[in-house]
This record gives C-alpha cells, structure tokens and sequence, in this order.
C-alpha cells in the first residue's frame, strides 16, 4: 500500500510539471483546436443524457438487467469516481456518462474484436446523480444506472 | 510530454486485462483561475486508442468528464504479444507507451 502511495505521489508530481507544460504551450501558440473527425462532438457537447444518446446514434435506450455499474454509493470526491461497467451482452460500445453533469457524456469505448463487456475507469461528478452507462449491442443501445451521491463537486474551481 | 502513459497487461485464462495510467491535467474548459477569473482553457485527452500486437482491441473517446490522470481498465481474449496504448489530446499532442503482456 505505501508503494502505491509513494507512485501516486511521484504521479502527481508527473502530473503538476506535465500541466505548467501544457499551459505554456497553449499560452504561447495560441493553436487552433484540433478536432479528430470521428470524436462524437455532438454525443459530448450534448446537455441531456437524452441528447448524448441521439448523439450516440440511438433514439432511445432500452433498461437492461445484463449491465452492472460499480460506482461508490457516496463519493467524497466528485473530481475523482471510480466506475467499473461490466456487461454480459455482446458489446460493441460502452458510454459512461454522469446525469447531473452540465455535460453528461464522459467516455464513448468503442470495443474491438475479443474485447469483453468491461470497462473501468474514473469520472468526474458536479454534483449528485446517475451514472448512466449505455451498451450498445446488436446496433440496439441498452442502458443501466447507478445513483452516487457526491459530497464534493469535481467542476467548480 | 515522454512517459505520460504507465501501462500495465496481464494474462489469465486467454484473457488479457490492460490497466494503465495517463499522465494528464483533462481540464474542462469551464474552470475558472481562481486569481485572474479568466477561463482555463480546455486541455484533455479526445481518443485513446489500445492495440494488441497491432490489432485494434479499443478506441475511447472522452470528454472532459474524465478524470485528471485518468485511469483506464479493460479485458480482451488473446495471449501473448504486446500491448500499445496511444492518445491524443484536443491541442493536437499525442504520445503511446506499450507494455509486453505477462
């Protein structure tokens, strides 16, 4: 355990000079914003869980008892959740979004072939809310969600 | 930005599971500098792409909504080989790391 701590230490270290790094960079340059062409702009800039959905390309999602969030039922920390979605369904893509986030959407996986129906990761939460995840599978979107009850917001500064 | 990317793969039973750990401040670009109130631009990592002795086992795209130093686990069947990590952020840098699977 406290070798895990000194990495995390050495990590955020990493983390602080990597951050000075990329303000200098953006300060200087002033570059325009690169855009990937398949990054899902209108699924990410949507306001909803709804909309992201539409973004997805689905009209709607469908309650599905084979997807199961592991999320922690209070977080201390809403800059910082840890969300597990696994799912027995044959994924092609799983979503993990936050509901009561101004913008819902966290992170599209796009599984290849072999990948299993599992995924974890950490989100940031504004406030109290659903973890929303949304399986798509069979071109059908399925979803699952899990209340946190967040004692620290992760968006103010 | 080298190292940005600690990545870890292991196998059991034909199942491969990657964890790794992404250097990254991932700012939102609604945060505000608490000194000067001006807008923090938006700084965070869009795709993230995993690759299995070339093959494509994951791509992710995110959001600001993820984590500072995001974390990312995933399973896949296979054995052996290695497996690369690779992301690329709203600003246009990038940087991989890859990690033989043990």
């Amino acid at each position: 355990m406290s070798d895990m701590n000194m990495k995390r230490r050495s990590l955020l270290k990493g983390a602080m000079a990597a951050g000075t790094v990329g303000l200098a960079v953006g300060a200087g340059l002033l570059s325009p914003r690169m855009v990937l062409a398949a990054w899902p702009k209108s699924a990410f800039d949507a306001k909803s869980v709804e909309d992201a959905v539409k973004g997805l390309g689905g009209s709607g999602t469908e309650a599905s008892g084979d997807i199961s969030i592991k999320a922690p039922d209070i977080a201390e920390n809403g800059a910082v959740v840890p969300v597990t979605v696994e799912t027995t369904l044959p994924a092609e893509s799983i979503a993990v979004m936050a509901s009561s986030n101004g913008t819902p959407l966290a992170a599209d996986f796009m599984l290849g072939e072999g990948a299993g129906g599992f995924v974890s990761t950490r989100i940031k939460m504004g406030k109290t809310g659903d973890v929303v995840a949304v399986v798509k599978s069979g071109g059908k979107l399925y979803s699952a969600s899990k209340s946190v009850k967040v004692t620290i917001g992760g968006c103010g500064g | 930005m080298a190292n940005t990317i600690k990545v870890r793969a292991k196998e059991k039973d034909g199942e491969i599971t990657v964890k790794c750990l992404m250097t990254h401040p991932m700012e939102t670009g609604l945060r505000k500098d608490k000194k000067t109130g001006e807008a923090i631009p938006a700084h965070f990592i869009q795709e993230v792409t995993c690759d299995h002795d070339g093959k494509r086992v994951l791509t992710a795209y995110w959001g600001g909504g993820v984590s500072k130093n995001p974390y990312l686990s995933f399973k896949f069947k296979g054995s052996g080989g290695s497996v690369k990590v690779a992301w690329v952020d709203n600003k246009g840098e990038s940087d991989s790391a890859e990690d033989s699977v043990s």
